[in-house]
């Protein structure tokens, strides 16, 4: 890469090369297309192009690719969730993760940091040790730690929070990691690219053409384009573009806020999370602070932030560590998150013929980004949902099969 | 701070209030199909638009409506349940 570099220097004109094309008119018609050019429509189209050969797709985001919560989120990966199905979907997407940079030939600063989340009152131990269980079971390395050994992984933690709700314990999740989100969406959008799947920013769908049951076109505000398989990805967008089709689901949209600190030098090396404080804290490849909250309380389409998110934040956050009360935040945000009533998503088929979702991604969706690519890829190709994400099927309310999921991070315990 | 229109109480701040989710009549589960009642139970109007919602004023302990339009976060009115009319 060095030698990479010195050409750069030494060439007149700016030699790197573009992620992928600028596309501007799509055709006339797609074997499929992708709604949504975030993480997971990139990832299905990598997919699509790469498991199944199918690379006629198009990808339509209506604003720039990863803008929406592919880079919005605080890019924590990890797998140690509650009931098994969630345990062994995550699981197989933190494995994906690890050999990603790779596999896409760009640094997404993948780093695996370890993963503590703190418990303060007995009922959230008790769930650690419900946690660490069901991951032992399908062989994550998740295990319960006391105070010792969180003070010695992270000496500046105020293991008492100022006496307001001292630390009895923490499940410890040893692949926890953080990546780069959104070289995570540039590298699929770049591969995926390569092989000619084409993307389109600025595309906004606004229709769905369904004729007796069956997907046959897109509506977008560069004109009508033909396909019999469409794919939604659209997070936050979802509900809009269910109703063009007229599928119901369970999806509410609640805003998800964090912020970030001003760098530092760096000495955080885990991830911390505390359900009763509503805190994740990480510290980036840059310095900052990445830290992230519960969701905001009522249903908002919106994302803007609040001076009450960030108040609430910083008063745990000095909890936990009374010395970063000097340090300033310096931007904050929010996506909107897609929450479905029992915190695991909603993939697969759907009453509409050709029409597949993948959605209700809430606030645990990037971590999920290459195996909910893989399989989305799989379920449209196939015309079948593989057995990993069966139990996150539409399906599962009509028939009260909910999955029971409570390992989320806007769940307090 | 945000600030909401109590019926009973005034404007008081947001933070005294819960959210109650969207006004929905309930099917009779006598007479409604099972695919209806899972509709009732666990479908969800999602996209955004002025939206009739359960409000709950903690202090006093009143439960109330308001139409809010959720893309912008704007109510446009508040009363209880029932005692629209008298508005």
């Amino acid at each position: 890469m060095p030698l990479g570099l010195l050409k750069y220097g030494l060439s007149r004109e700016y030699p790197a090369p573009r992620y992928f094309r600028d596309c501007t008119q799509p055709k006339k018609s797609y074997d499929a297309v992708i709604i949504g050019g975030g993480g997971h429509g990139l990832a299905a189209a990598y997919y699509l192009a790469k498991d199944f050969g199918i690379t006629n797709v198009a990808v339509l985001e209506k604003g720039y690719i990863g803008g929406g919560n592919t880079g919005r989120n605080t890019t924590i990966v990890r797998s140690n969730y509650l009931t098994p199905e969630g345990v062994n979907f995550y699981d197989a997407s933190v494995k994906m993760y690890e050999d990603l940079s790779e596999e896409l030939d760009l640094n997404l600063f993948y780093s695996t940091r370890g993963h503590f989340t703190l418990a303060h009152t007995e009922s959230a131990m008790r769930t650690m040790r419900w946690r660490a269980e069901v991951n032992k079971h399908v062989g994550v390395e998740s295990y319960v730690v006391g105070p010792d050994e969180i003070s010695k992984a992270c000496p500046q933690l105020d293991i008492q929070c100022s006496g307001q709700a001292p630390i009895l314990g923490a499940l410890y999740h040893a692949p926890g990691s953080v990546a780069r989100h959104d070289a995570v969406a540039w590298g699929y959008a770049k591969e995926a690219d390569r092989m000619g799947v084409e993307i389109f920013q600025m595309t906004e769908v606004t229709g769905i053409d369904v004729k007796s049951g069956k997907v046959v076109g897109v509506n977008t505000n560069k004109g009508y384009i033909e396909t019999n398989r469409v794919l939604s990805a659209v997070a936050g967008f979802t509900p809009r573009i269910t109703d063009m089709v007229d599928v119901e689901t369970p999806i509410v949209i609640h805003p998800l806020q964090a912020c970030v600190s001003e760098p530092m030098k760096p000495w955080l090396d885990t991830i911390l999370v505390s359900g009763s404080l509503h805190v994740y804290v990480s510290q980036s490849s840059r310095g900052e602070l990445v830290m992230g909250s519960s969701l905001d309380p009522y249903e908002v389409h919106s994302t803007r932030s609040s001076l009450d998110f960030v108040e609430g934040l910083t008063t745990h956050i000095t909890d936990m560590f009374p010395f970063l009360s000097n340090v300033k935040v310096v931007r904050q945000w929010a996506g909107m998150a897609d929450i479905t009533p029992d915190f695991a998503p909603i993939m697969g088929k759907t009453p509409v013929e050709g029409f597949y979702l993948d959605a209700g991604w809430g606030t645990w969706g990037f971590k999920a980004t290459p195996i909910s690519g893989k399989t989305m890829a799989e379920t449209i190709a196939r015309d079948m949902a593989p057995d990993l994400i069966k139990p996150f099927r539409l399906s599962r309310f009509e028939d009260y099969e909910l999955t029971g999921e409570k390992g989320a991070a806007s769940v307090g315990h | 701070m945000k600030l909401l229109q109590c019926p009973i109480n005034g404007i008081r701040p947001l933070s005294e209030f819960t959210y109650g989710g969207e006004y929905r009549d309930m099917p009779d589960p006598d007479t409604c199909t099972d695919k209806e009642w899972a509709a009732y139970v666990h479908y969800r109007n999602g996209a955004p638009g002025l939206k009739k919602e359960w409000w709950y004023h903690g202090p006093s302990g009143t439960w109330f409506i308001a139409e809010r339009d959720t893309m912008t976060d704007k109510v446009s009115r508040t009363y209880i349940a029932g005692q629209e009319e008298k508005q």
